[in-house]
């Protein structure tokens, strides 16, 4: 899949953070290596201190929902070597999901962490500001969730199709001269001046 | 009788001139020092990105442009170039000088915009702004030349940009080119020897270098702090690796590095534009790409080097017309990430300019 130009072979860095840290590593893919949940800190703050990868700053976190559970994403950029290192961490729970902070690592987490809160509702320990970012205390829910307009496990959320995708299609082969309006289906309804009886 | 100082607390905004839009700051002051400082955001929170995953790919486009609403071409490119990588659109050599030139025009208005409020908070009042606009309206007029709207763009497209600028828009753009460096020479004369200015901005705001990286800072905030790091160096997109500009840094991390910084950027800005406009071959400005497009399942974090410094798209598609997830990596919220530092144990006023040097675009923080 389309990685990064600079981004690191996920196996590799597999490879060398287990060595250093043996079951810290759950899995890897050519992308991105997938580590404990509740040992997050120490891989950042490995990789981060390592001198091969030195992944000194955290450039983008977020998270994504999977129905079954959630994916925090971790973007680690280096600077000096420029390359790019990206970790995942799953949270199995998902009805009260949590994870330890990246704070202690990386400052950039802060803002970053309670955005992912807010919208997803996963809750960061050792967070010094564990509160909503844009939405009130009050609000009912965490809006980014795929199940928070109410939709049923086994269903998605997301256009499945591209609604007047067939239209939209007829349009523009009108358009580019190889239909004409004969060639198309009278519509059923007719225009609001005819429909109006 | 004795005298207890008890805290007093200031709240700034929502709607204050130098909160640059709606973001209120909770303030805690003893005297005229601030000894806590709460950031209140999300009056413009619009769920761009819950809205996002109900909408095709470039229906997500014009979203962008009201995220950061002084670089809606720059936010444009990012999402056209992650969509790209994912799906593997081939974008025509034309189409990716016109991204180029109208990225850097781009960059030229919104670091006029950013400098001249940055000038207007330390105390010039509209002044200098108004000149720095001056030239910004030039290039609102460029776009609209094009694409028919100044400030929500919506002109890069999936696979290229949407239109090929008219005849008459070349001239108009050499113009300014010819006249943009007595002009910017001209701000600097404004406001750079000004020892108001020099007083209000040197050595206020310092933020170390360690400290930015650490605290994830990007653009004209990282380079302030003389850190040379810039994405259209080091990874290169559409064809900026044909330009020939440099990446101007700071020494002190102060509120006038970071001041300096985005003044002599613009000046790059022109040489890479100049460069673009003698290269630029003819050609289609645009391939053709299904309506609906569908990316194969997969993700891809894209990102171009804003106004504001890395602005990143990371887009995860499950095989629908619809992405499963569209998160934006917002310079200017995390950005803002070192703020109760920066501000705690300083005065008011300058809490406000080193604020004003961060840049922030309240569309771009909420979303």
């Amino acid at each position: 899949m389309p990685a990064g130009p600079h981004q690191l072979d996920g196996h590799r860095i597999a490879a060398r953070l287990g060595a250093a840290l043996p079951g810290v590593v759950t899995r890897a893919t050519q992308e991105w290596v997938e580590v404990a949940p509740e040992r997050v800190q120490d891989a950042l703050r490995w990789l981060r201190d390592s001198e091969e990868f030195d992944a000194a700053q955290l450039s983008n976190l977020t998270a994504v929902d999977r129905h079954t559970h959630f994916e925090v994403v971790y973007h680690l950029q280096s600077l000096d070597l420029n390359q790019q290192v990206v970790v995942k961490a799953i949270v199995a729970d998902h009805e009260a999901p949590s994870l330890p902070s990246a704070y202690p690592v990386y400052k950039g987490a802060l803002l970053q962490e309670r955005e992912v809160y807010d919208l997803m509702g996963i809750r960061f320990a050792d967070h010094p500001d564990m509160r909503r970012l844009f939405l009130w205390e009050g609000f009912p829910g965490h809006p980014l969730r795929k199940d928070f307009l109410g939709i049923g496990h086994g269903q998605t959320s997301g256009l499945q199709r591209f609604p007047n995708e067939d239209l939209a299609n007829r349009d523009r082969m009108m358009n580019a001269g190889n239909l004409t309006s004969q060639d198309m289906p009278r519509e059923a309804g007719g225009s609001m001046a005819s429909g109006g009886h | 009788m004795t005298t207890v100082n008890e805290p007093y607390v200031l709240n700034i905004g929502p709607q204050h001139p130098s909160t640059h839009g709606v973001f209120r700051l909770r303030v805690v002051m003893d005297g005229e020092v601030i000894r806590d400082l709460d950031m209140i955001v999300g009056y413009l929170h619009r769920s761009m990105e819950k809205l996002a995953e109900e909408r095709t790919y470039t229906q997500n486009i014009p979203f962008t442009d009201r995220a950061d609403y002084l670089a809606a071409m720059s936010n444009n490119l990012g999402v056209c170039l992650a969509v790209e990588r994912l799906a593997g659109v081939e974008v025509p050599e034309r189409a990716s000088y016109l991204r180029v030139i109208f990225a850097e025009l781009q960059r030229i208005a919104s670091h006029a915009m950013a400098n001249g409020t940055l000038v207007s908070d330390a105390g010039a009042w509209q002044t200098p702004l108004l000149y720095m606009f001056r030239e910004r309206e030039k290039i609102l007029d460029l776009f609209e030349m094009t694409c028919g709207a100044r400030l929500t763009t919506n002109y890069m497209r999936i696979g290229g940009v949407a239109f090929d600028p008219p005849p008459e828009f070349w001239p108009a753009l050499q113009e300014l080119l010819d006249e943009m460096p007595a002009r910017i020479d001209e701000y600097a004369s404004l406001v750079v020897d000004s020892e108001i200015f020099l007083a209000r901005t040197r050595n206020v705001g310092v933020i170390s270098a360690a400290d930015a990286i650490n605290g994830s800072l990007v653009g004209p905030a990282l380079r302030g702090s003389g850190v040379p790091w810039d994405l259209r160096k080091a990874e290169p997109y559409c064809v900026y690796d044909r330009m020939n500009f440099e990446v101007p840094v700071g020494r002190h991390g102060d509120v006038y590095d970071r001041f300096m910084v985005r003044l002599e950027e613009t000046r790059q800005s022109v040489e890479i534009i100049k460069q673009a406009v003698a290269q630029i071959p003819d050609g289609p400005h645009k391939t053709d790409i299904p309506l609906a497009l569908r990316p194969p399942p997969g993700e891809v974090y894209g990102r171009v080097e804003g106004p504001r410094g890395e602005l990143g798209f990371y887009v995860v598609s499950d095989g629908t017309p619809a992405p499963y997830r569209f998160h934006i990596r917002a310079p200017s919220l995390i950005n803002l990430s070192l703020l109760r530092e920066m501000a705690v144990g300083v005065s008011l006023p300058d809490a406000v300019v080193a604020l004003g040097s961060l840049d922030i675009v309240v569309g771009d923080i909420d979303r």
